[in-house]
């Protein structure tokens, strides 16, 4: 098994989604000019960094079995069930963008929060810049990404990916004792390798049908 | 042959990677490798008898991971003894005849260093220092610290092999192809910070091949005065067929790292995916290949977490805001234990264009030894400018030394014995370019030649310690020329005879040339220019006054330093700027706002509130500013907030325009307390969650109506928190987590409060958190958002 790493220029940034990660449906002009401020700022720090490795999997029927370990999950076995094998990804969009949150909690919380929500989309925005690359590499469809915390994936599954990723050493991604990742705007995920692709809305997978985030149709 | 000796005058080679090799001789994915060196003891013995045959003069222990985070005392000490002997039994049994050593390698330690991650320096320190001493006691020749790619946890790990071994030391850290660490530090960051700590060699090694390293080998054989090392992987990964490979062959890379040897590189090696092979054609190819010596740089540095600041010709501007002296404000701040005061300090100094910050907190009655270190830490977790340490406090001196991250500039030492022997200590442990002020158990000279005889004393001393003069800074004490008209003079003669004899760099603290003057910043500037003209480097100045900003940028552009004086024309706005505020145009109130001040607010315009309440504060008492103007704006947007008129960016933007206001209320107000109090209310994320966005909105809102906020920060203890509740007698405490995972640690503090603070309210908030399970954690009231913990506390505090 190999670890591969890929880094990144800057996806194109969607500003919609910052605003909604916001928590602004309805932006006024100062709202746009503050996200557009920070864009601005956290452009010079952000970094794109990827490593992964493909794993195979056999599914029984809630355990998901990746050879060198296995997990025990309803919601990722179902999203894996037509696929024999993972791709397993830490992304991470680097230190910097959490120095500014930090910098900013403390004199500016309207920037924190711009930039909080700035992170949070280009952290999606790498997964799926790294998704559509990887998928058109390997010539593959790639079944939605799952990552600890989704469903019943518990977040303990993070020790596991951290030790067969080794992130730390290949992207700078750590694990702290509360298995929070720093830096902080990172994602690790697996990504089933299918034959169909399936472009429905992702938030129609989710249970959580109140969620203040999900995107309507 | 004692390594150090060796490493004087020849090329040393270090062996290539270990991990792959493992990997192909059957090591699992996720396996712990360093618990070969027990179960598999001739596998590593094979590889590194290979690595010496091949031609190493230095193989690392397979120790990288070997930590206490990761394995029990005992464990820990097996494996480090284990993967020793494996060394010293392949070099034993090698034909290589060349003299060979043994290197204890020292990894990362697979965690983030706070505030960016959870693990304290100190802890780092104590991590590294378990391993270190089990390579000194099974008998290492020497230590490797490698793959580091961050600045502090590096400079943790090498003051642990400083402080518990005698063995030399070489520094290796990881630079992505944009030539930084990934937390930011730059090679001449890392270099000033490493050879100030005394490392024996430095470099760079993994994450890229050999020509992608390159630019970094270049630019640290630029700026260090001790060997360089380089030890590339073998280009990148590719996976072909379920295996391994790498894009760069053995001879690709034996060529390039030839190349480099001939440019000065003393010590090469391979990281991942390098083998045997890649060694031996290193060595066969620089076979007799001159060793180039190493140069004395004499570069004056000082360092950050990100980048180096290089005293040259240019002048440096060094921010002396950041002091309480004759700042009612400030000292408050400090006595209030108000960090975000100081930090915003250091930010709009940043924002005028200083290089580097003097950071003094000695108030009488305040702890300095704590308050100096935890400044600097908080300055340095959000400023990548370097810092100077301004303390006479020789404890609080060395906590902060000891915590920074990079090459601090410390103010000050003088020509008396016992200062330079309370100081030079500490510059020669934890490096530092000190700022040497020339007086002695005499006093101050009069005469310039006095001044630079005690130069000359102080030189000669710091030569005793092993510190160079490249790191000592002189100031030859700017006096009043109210008291004496010939003090300026004096100064400066003896400033320019310690540039020009002793070729050192000078530093004063201008302003002082003033003192007891009216207008004193025509004064200031003129001396300024003086000094500059004198061969002043760097300056201690207030660089929110125009005139001395004015001096500097004009000076530069009259000495070739500004490039079709693009500097000072962009600085030449900023000028204009200051009288257009002052004179800053009525605008029509429109009905909509009811006042101007009011509308500034509303609409999340910081300065623009700040400016219209220090206008109104001339014909309007501070408090019916905040009940006539600041409250009922802010009142208009929470409430839009509660209907979901407004939103959370827009609501924060007006409580910081509200704060803005506030802060030239306070300044306005000769009393501490503001009469608008509405009692003290504790704040805290939780042990175990990092995350302080949700926490700091609520801290800002609450502020703004009148609550004194003790904020505890993140991360924060149960314990922590039950005293500040008692300390204070709080009447309120709010508690944000944000993890399912840190719940826990809240219900906990709910505990220990209910406990020792009974009366004491809680009130919880953060994105996992529910009315019912707050309930059950026994929380007194649940906040949806900012506002609804504002209504909560306010009921709170009208029911008292």
């Amino acid at each position: 098994m190999t670890i591969l790493r890929k880094g990144y220029p800057s996806p194109a940034i969607r500003e919609k989604e910052i605003l909604r990660y916001s928590g602004c449906r309805v932006p006024d002009e100062s709202t746009i000019a503050l996200m557009r401020s920070c864009i601005d700022e956290a452009q010079k720090v952000l970094t794109y960094e990827v490593c992964y490795c493909i794993l195979p999997v056999e599914i029984r029927v809630d355990i998901c079995d990746f050879g060198c370990f296995s997990l025990t999950s309803q919601g990722l076995a179902k999203n894996l069930s037509s696929s024999t094998q993972v791709v397993l990804f830490a992304a991470t969009v680097g230190t910097g963008l959490d120095r500014l949150i930090a910098k900013y909690g403390r004199i500016s919380p309207s920037r924190a929060l711009m930039i909080q929500a700035l992170g949070a989309e280009r952290i999606e925005a790498l997964c799926d810049e790294f998704c559509k690359d990887i998928s058109t590499e390997l010539n593959t469809c790639l079944a939605p990404r799952f990552s600890p915390g989704y469903g019943d994936l518990p977040l303990e599954t993070q020790r596991d990916i951290f030790a067969v990723l080794d992130p730390s050493r290949q992207i700078g991604l750590t694990l702290n004792d509360s298995l929070l990742m720093s830096p902080s705007k990172s994602v690790t995920a697996f990504a089933g390798m299918a034959n169909e692709c399936n472009n429905t809305n992702k938030c129609s997978l989710c249970d959580k049908t109140n969620c203040n985030f999900r995107r309507v149709l | 042959m004692n390594f150090r000796d060796f490493l004087k005058d020849n090329i040393i080679y270090l062996d290539g990677g270990l991990g792959t090799l493992l990997q192909s001789r059957g090591l699992k994915p996720g396996e712990l490798p360093e618990r070969w060196s027990i179960s598999h003891p001739e596998v590593l013995q094979d590889i590194h008898k290979a690595y010496f045959d091949a031609g190493s003069n230095v193989v690392c222990s397979n120790t990288f991971g070997a930590n206490c985070l990761k394995f029990d005392k005992n464990e820990l000490e097996q494996i480090v003894s284990a993967a020793i002997n494996n060394v010293k039994i392949a070099r034993d049994k090698s034909s290589n005849t060349a003299p060979k050593f043994v290197a204890l390698d020292l990894g990362p330690s697979g965690k983030l260093l706070k505030p960016l991650g959870d693990l304290d320096f100190e802890d780092a320190v104590s991590v590294f220092a378990e391993t270190v001493k089990l390579g000194a006691k099974y008998g290492a020749d020497l230590v490797i610290i490698e793959t580091m790619n961050d600045s502090y946890e590096t400079k943790a790990a090498l003051l642990a092999v400083k402080e518990n071994c005698d063995l030399p030391v070489l520094v290796s850290n990881v630079y992505g192809a944009d030539g930084k660490l990934m937390t930011g530090a730059s090679p001449e960051a890392m270099v000033a910070m490493l050879e100030g700590m005394g490392v024996d060699a430095l470099g760079a090694n993994c994450s890229l091949g050999p020509k992608q390293l390159r630019p970094v080998a270049e630019r640290l054989l630029a700026c260090a005065s001790v060997p360089v090392l380089l030890k590339p992987n073998a280009g990148l990964p590719k996976s072909v067929d379920g295996k391994t490979v790498f894009d760069v062959t053995p001879d690709e890379f034996a060529e390039e790292l030839a190349s480099l040897v001939k440019s000065g590189l003393r010590i090469a090696g391979g990281c991942c995916g390098t083998t045997p092979e890649y060694i031996s054609l290193l060595t066969s190819k620089t076979a007799g290949a001159r060793a180039i010596p190493v140069t004395k740089k004499n570069i004056t540095a000082v360092s950050s977490y990100s980048h180096a600041v290089v005293f040259d010709k240019e002048p440096i501007l060094i921010g002396e805001r950041i002091n309480p002296t004759g700042k009612k404000r400030f000292k408050q701040a400090l006595i209030n234990n108000d960090i975000d005061y100081i930090l915003s300090e250091g930010i709009n100094q940043q924002e005028k264009g200083v290089h580097i910050l003097d950071v003094n907190v000695g108030l009488p009655d305040i702890d300095e030894v704590s308050m100096l270190k935890t400044a600097v830490c908080e300055l340095q977790a959000v400023i990548d400018l370097p810092l100077q340490i301004d303390t006479a406090n020789i404890p609080a001196m060395e906590s902060a030394m000891r915590r920074y991250n990079g090459k601090a500039m410390i103010n000050s030492v003088n020509g008396k014995a016992e200062s330079m022997a309370a100081v030079f200590p500490l510059v020669k442990k934890y490096g530092g370019v000190v700022v040497a002020l020339t007086l002695d158990e005499g006093g101050i000279p009069q005469t310039a030649e006095g001044r630079f005889a005690i130069a000359q004393k102080i030189l000669k001393t710091a030569e005793c310690y092993g510190i160079d003069k490249k790191d000592i800074i002189f100031d030859t004490l700017a006096m009043t020329i109210s008291a004496d008209s010939g003090a300026a003079s004096t100064t400066l003669t003896a400033l320019n005879q310690i540039k020009n004899e002793l070729g050192c760099h000078t530093s004063l603290g201008v302003s002082n040339i003033s003192f007891g003057l009216p207008s004193r910043d025509g004064i200031n500037s003129t001396f300024f220019a003086l000094a500059l003209e004198n061969g002043l480097s760097a300056a201690i100045m207030n660089p929110y006054s125009a005139d001395m900003m004015k001096v500097y940028y004009s000076f530069k552009a009259l000495h070739g330093m500004d490039e079709n004086c693009a500097q000072y024309i962009a600085a030449a706005g900023s000028f204009a700027t200051v009288s257009a505020t002052n004179a800053a145009p009525a605008v029509k109130s429109t009905e909509e706002y009811r006042s101007e001040l009011q509308r500034a607010i509303i609409k999340g315009l910081c300065e623009k509130a700040g400016d219209l309440t220090c206008q109104l504060l001339k014909s309007t008492p501070p408090l019916e500013i905040v009940q006539n103007e600041v409250i009922p704006a802010l009142n208009t947007v929470g409430e839009g907030f509660e209907k979901k008129t407004v939103y959370l960016p827009q609501l924060l933007m007006s409580a910081e325009a509200a704060k803005a206001a506030f802060e030239c209320v306070k300044a306005a107000m000769s009393a501490t307390s503001s009469g608008t109090d509405k009692g003290i209310f504790v704040i805290a994320t939780v042990h175990g969650d990092i995350h302080d966005i949700g926490k700091n909105i609520v801290k800002l809102l609450l502020e703004n109506y009148g609550f004194n906020v003790i904020d505890l920060g993140k991360d924060v203890p149960a314990e922590t928190v039950a005293e500040a509740v008692i300390l204070r007698n709080a009447p309120m405490a709010g508690l944000s987590a944000l993890m399912t995972t840190t719940v826990p640690a809240m219900e906990e503090t709910i505990k220990l409060l209910r406990e020792k603070a009974p009366w004491c309210k809680i009130v919880v908030g953060g994105a996992v958190l529910t009315e019912e399970y707050a309930s059950k954690i026994g929380a007194d009231k649940y906040a949806r958002d900012a506002m609804e913990t504002v209504r909560y506390a306010e009921k709170i505090s009208s029911d008292r």
